[in-house]
């Protein structure tokens, strides 16, 4: 059960992100990544994590990613054009990539002692969950939240900058 | 094999609860254009069956029977998907719907509830976030302006109201101490109407934030800005006809059932009796059972009524002005709310 | 069925397996990061980049039983829904400016 829902969702996973690259208008790139963070939260509920599997979907995939389709579908954003990148993109940094995944892969498999996941490990439930990060994480989420407040004012600030018309609409 | 028993159980619950709810969906159209007619002072549909009450399986199979035009202009895979995403995310939020007593089960699995999940309101909320997409993409891809303006406004809208929605959940889930609906729907058992979360709760501002918002969020009158007719023809679906108009009628329809099963669980109770404990609970199984379904529709048929009262009643809102109540009324409100529920629960 | 897969259905699924998962997404994110010529594109890489190391945390979080891991990527999360408003805020100022999205154009340090 756990196994093929495993290889379900990771080929699906796979898949979307394949697919992100290959496609070259913005807004099927931008429904692949939904198609892998839904099935991320899959496999987030699979290794347990029953929370955060909603957060994902909740705040990646229904408010980032319906952000990102909102700005293709508002600067209506066509098909890019392939210059497949720079020479230094093209040299460096695809052996770079290949040399990374390879060395990340040999030391994945060598680690001792990895577990594994099954279906009848327990679950985090939203209240330890919450209660580590309102008692001994407290400041670190009031900092995130001061960070949230300040992106807000940045990205209406920026939005808004450099437009006499929304300018004057605001003031009036 | 236990695997086995648990796949047939939940296929059937499945199928039975698609049913009904698409059932429910034909009949709410069918209650709409009755008490729109009422308000309206005409009769509506009577012409077919008794009271007009086959009207529904005529008008799906006039739609059905419709010819499917694609017009040659648009993005053909998404204009496709669009609509079963809007349909499919509509449907299967009633997953998680506890609309019976969850006590009754035939050899450990609940009728009643097709499952029963901890985090039973965040699914709700998560598929209801990801339904955006269906309108959205519908918009797009017809390539045509009205279609893009109405999808426009409605994702901005949806972002925007899904914030107050949530947050006025809170109020709720900080009184039961739990995301499972189950569990909110049995800590306002005790005592009946005196204990439900909008009136023993004190959360009858959430539950006005929560209607308002939900107002919103379904594209309802007198939010109905992204299908406004009068300026954007018919806004996303403009381009769809026959069968593909069909599923986003119903999604519109299955939305409204979802929202008022949310309302009806969170704060009116659920499938619990308003009475409490006054009525002996009855001994009969058969009436056990089916007593809790008849409150648990009953409550949402009364929210439902409401939706159409208020299509009746009120004009269309301007987009500034949803955008401004939103953002500088209602959102403030749900979070005073969660600091003044939050606060009276820290007192107690 | 051969035994090796009965044998898993039984032990369960090696943590290893979701690592070399998010290995292989975090190396398409930057695949993507460096062939995309979209600046929203590009957006979409890092992001893919993001989960990829989330489910790093979540799978060491199951394997040690900590919960800590997962308040990591609670906190991933309400920052890339930060990053994501400013950035996205910050393309539609470029597109105002430019009148492009592709990477290449956008060359000069100002107008």
């Amino acid at each position: 059960m756990h196994l093929i829902l495993f290889l379900l969702f990771a080929g699906l996973c796979l898949a979307g992100a394949i697919n992100l690259l290959l496609q070259s208008h913005p807004i099927n790139s931008a429904l692949s990544l939904i198609v892998v963070m839904t099935s991320l939260a899959v496999l987030y509920l699979l290794l347990g994590a029953e929370f955060l599997a909603a957060a994902q979907v909740i705040v990646y995939a229904g408010a980032v990613m319906v952000l990102f389709t909102f700005v293709i579908m508002l600067l209506n954003a066509g098909r890019e054009e392939r210059t497949l990148g720079s020479r230094a993109a093209r040299t460096v940094g695809f052996p770079a990539v290949v040399v990374i995944l390879a060395i990340l892969a040999t030391v994945i498999l060598h680690i001792q002692g990895l577990g594994a996941a099954t279906m009848q490990d327990g679950i985090t439930s939203t209240e330890d969950l919450s209660t580590i990060l309102f008692t001994k994480l407290l400041l670190p989420f009031e900092v995130t939240s001061v960070l949230i407040l300040i992106a807000i004012l940045g990205a209406v600030a920026l939005a808004r900058r450099g437009d006499g018309d929304t300018e004057r609409l605001a003031g009036k | 094999m236990n695997l086995l028993y648990f796949f047939i159980w939940s296929l059937l619950k499945v199928i039975v609860v698609t049913v009904v709810m698409l059932l429910g969906v034909a009949y709410t159209v069918l209650l709409e254009r009755k008490l729109v007619g009422r308000i309206q002072n005409r009769w509506g549909p009577s012409r077919v069956g008794p009271f007009g009450l086959l009207q529904p399986l005529v008008d799906g199979a006039k739609s059905f029977l419709k010819e499917d035009i694609i017009p040659t202009a648009v993005y053909k895979p998404l204009y496709l998907l669009a609509p079963m995403i809007a349909l499919g995310c509509a449907l299967i939020s009633i997953a998680v719907v506890p609309f019976g007593d969850p006590g009754i089960a035939v050899s450990g699995f609940r009728l009643f509830q097709i499952s029963d999940v901890n985090i039973g309101l965040l699914v709700i909320l998560g598929i209801t976030s990801i339904g955006v997409y269906g309108v959205a993409l519908a918009g797009w891809s017809s390539n045509n302006k009205y279609s893009l303006l109405g999808s426009l406004r409605s994702s901005a809208q949806l972002v925007s109201y899904e914030l107050a929605l949530g947050l006025s959940l809170v109020g709720v889930v900080l009184r039961a101490g739990s995301l499972n609906l189950r569990v909110i729907v049995e800590s306002q058992a005790s005592k009946g109407l005196l204990t439900w979360n909008i009136f023993g709760g004190l959360q009858i501002f959430a539950f006005f934030i929560y209607l308002m918002a939900a107002y919103a969020e379904t594209n309802r009158s007198p939010f109905d800005l992204p299908e406004a007719e009068s300026e954007l023809t018919a806004g996303y679906h403009t381009e769809y006809s026959s069968m593909k108009f069909a599923m986003f009628f119903m999604a519109e329809y299955a939305n409204m059932i979802t929202v008022g099963c949310v309302a009806t669980m969170l704060f009116l109770g659920g499938w619990t009796s308003p009475l409490g404990n006054i009525l002996p609970t009855p001994q009969n199984i058969v009436l056990r059972s089916l007593l809790p379904i008849f409150w648990f529709v009953l409550k949402v048929f009364s929210f439902l009524f409401l939706y159409v009262w208020v299509r009746g009643t009120l004009p269309r809102f301007r987009y500034d002005q949803l955008m401004n109540f939103g953002w500088r009324y209602l959102l403030p409100l749900a979070i005073l709310n969660i600091v003044g529920t939050s606060l009276w629960l820290a007192y107690k | 069925m051969n035994p090796a897969p009965l044998q898993l259905a039984a032990h369960g699924i090696p943590l290893a397996w979701y690592l070399l998962l998010s290995a292989a997404l975090f190396s398409l994110g930057v695949i993507g990061f460096l062939i995309k010529r979209n600046v929203i594109t590009v957006f979409m890489s890092i992001e893919l980049m993001l989960n990829a190391v989330n489910l790093t945390f979540v799978t060491f979080a199951h394997q040690w039983h900590a919960v800590k891991g997962q308040i990591f990527v609670f906190f991933v999360m309400m920052v890339a829904a930060a990053e994501a408003a400013v950035g996205l805020a910050i393309i539609i100022a470029i597109f105002r400016a430019r009148a492009t999205l592709a990477v290449d154009r956008i060359d000069l340090m100002k107008l």
